[in-house]
């Protein structure tokens, strides 16, 4: 049986969804015979890999790079998956839409800062004006949202996929959860 | 506002209520006919969402949630408002309603910053339990994060109107079963605001008896105690029923 060509990464998030894919625990194990890990930030690959059969995306869309990784992953994955609360809706990270930009990073980097730092303009991506989900930029196939999702949310998910059957989350998260 | 609900029979010598006969999704059903066609479909195990409505209140009509379907009206209407008829067909679960209350709900999650993860009410709010309950897995619509200021000047509670949902309960709450009608709403539609007083800080309110029935009746975590973080506040609405039965008795 060929296994599933699975990629995960995190755009604005904490990483937490993934802390809770790792707390699926021993049952990784199991999963682990089904699939091959093609693309994350727990594996080497630099580049997002074609022909990906379930991409697991967790965080916002809050910087420019965000959104071009975005848009590839969408290109060359079969299912989107939306992980958790900061990917269906924002969440935390577009607190900041209710502020200008520049007022965010003059707080962020002057006002508060101990010493005397500067706006950071080279090699880091340009926020963008507002943080968006990611169904405000490409289809997204599944939402499970958490805060972040359990990691049996997530088991059932990967499960459900692998098995070739599309799951009903609606019962198995919440927004906050 | 309307009258309390409770004075609707409490005059003496009114003669018993009419009962009529009606369906409710297909089950041939008798209700009083001055009881809702909520009230009447809750006394036989039959579910409509709602979330302004609070039993104790008025019927406010403000959430829309409630809305079911009667046969030969285009219209639906407000379950917790509208009383049944003789011979009526309603219908409470149709597409077409389940459409328009997830929509209501995306609607008001994208109207204020509801951002469950880092609310004091998160796992005991109702507007979070009603998503689930309708299946709500993301909002298609484009959040508007407004700016709004909490209000941390009252001795015990917090308003935060990041989180309000304008079900008016606080107001309605306050006005009829307090008495002191410190909450009122400023402003229409997108830019309505429930405020204190004059539209003053909630800690200078000269009308404000601090009794926490706002709080406690809250939906979400608009209204809150001080000193609750995250997923902390869990209401108690019990004093609600109970309040209204002493009285009731007292009267009697
Ligand atoms: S503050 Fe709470 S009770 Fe008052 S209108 Fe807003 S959500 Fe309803
Ligand atoms: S519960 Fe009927 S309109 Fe809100």
């Amino acid at each position: 049986m060929n296994k599933a060509r699975i990629a995960t990464t995190w755009l604005d998030g904490c990483s937490g969804c993934h802390m809770s894919l790792l707390d699926i625990d021993e049952r990784l194990v199991e999963l682990a015979e089904q699939i091959e890990l093609v693309y994350s930030p727990l594996v080497d690959t630099l580049d997002f890999p074609e022909a990906v059969d379930i991409a697991l995306v967790e965080g916002a869309v809050g910087n420019e790079d965000d959104l071009k990784k975005l848009q590839l992953i969408r290109k060359q994955s079969r299912l989107l998956v939306a992980l958790g609360d900061c990917a269906v809706t924002a969440n935390v990270p577009a607190m900041r839409n209710a502020f200008k930009l520049e007022e965010v990073l003059r707080h962020v980097y002057t006002a508060t800062a101990s010493s005397q730092l500067q706006l950071p303009k080279e090699e880091v991506p340009p926020l963008r004006d507002r943080v968006r989900p990611l169904h405000a930029y490409v289809e997204v196939d599944l939402f499970l949202p958490g805060c972040p999702p359990p990691s049996e949310a997530i088991f059932f998910l990967l499960s459900e996929l692998l098995a070739g059957r599309i799951p009903d989350l609606s019962a198995k998260s919440r927004f906050g959860a | 506002m309307n009258h309390s609900p409770a004075s609707r029979n409490s005059q003496e010598n009114t003669p018993p209520p009419r009962i009529l006969t009606l369906q409710i999704d297909g089950q041939d059903l008798s209700g009083r006919a001055d009881e809702t066609i909520l009230e009447i479909a809750r006394q036989n195990k039959i579910h409509i969402p709602t979330l302004c409505r609070l039993d104790g209140l008025s019927g406010h009509g403000g959430c829309r949630l409630c809305l079911v379907e009667i046969s030969g009206q285009n219209r639906p209407v407000p379950a917790c408002l509208t009383y049944p008829q003789e011979g009526m067909v309603i219908s409470t679960a149709s597409q077409r309603l389940q459409d328009y209350r997830r929509k209501i709900l995306e609607l008001l999650f994208s109207e204020r910053n509801h951002v469950c993860a880092v609310c004091v009410s998160n796992g005991h709010c109702e507007l979070q339990e009603l998503a689930v309950e309708l299946g709500l897995s993301h909002v298609r619509y484009e959040y508007l994060h407004p700016r709004l200021e909490v209000d941390g000047s009252h001795a015990r509670f917090i308003r935060d109107p990041n989180r309000c949902v304008l079900c008016l309960r606080c107001v309605r709450v306050c006005a009829e079963v307090e008495g002191a009608h410190t909450w009122d709403v400023m402003g229409r539609g997108i830019s309505s605001r429930v405020i204190t007083d004059l539209n003053q800080a909630w800690g200078s309110s000269q009308s404000c008896t601090a009794c926490g029935k706002c709080v406690q009746v809250c939906p979400t975590g608009a209204l809150s105690e001080k000193g609750t973080s995250v997923a902390e506040m869990i209401k108690h609405r019990h004093f609600l029923p109970q309040l209204l039965a002493m009285r009731t008795n007292r009267r009697e």
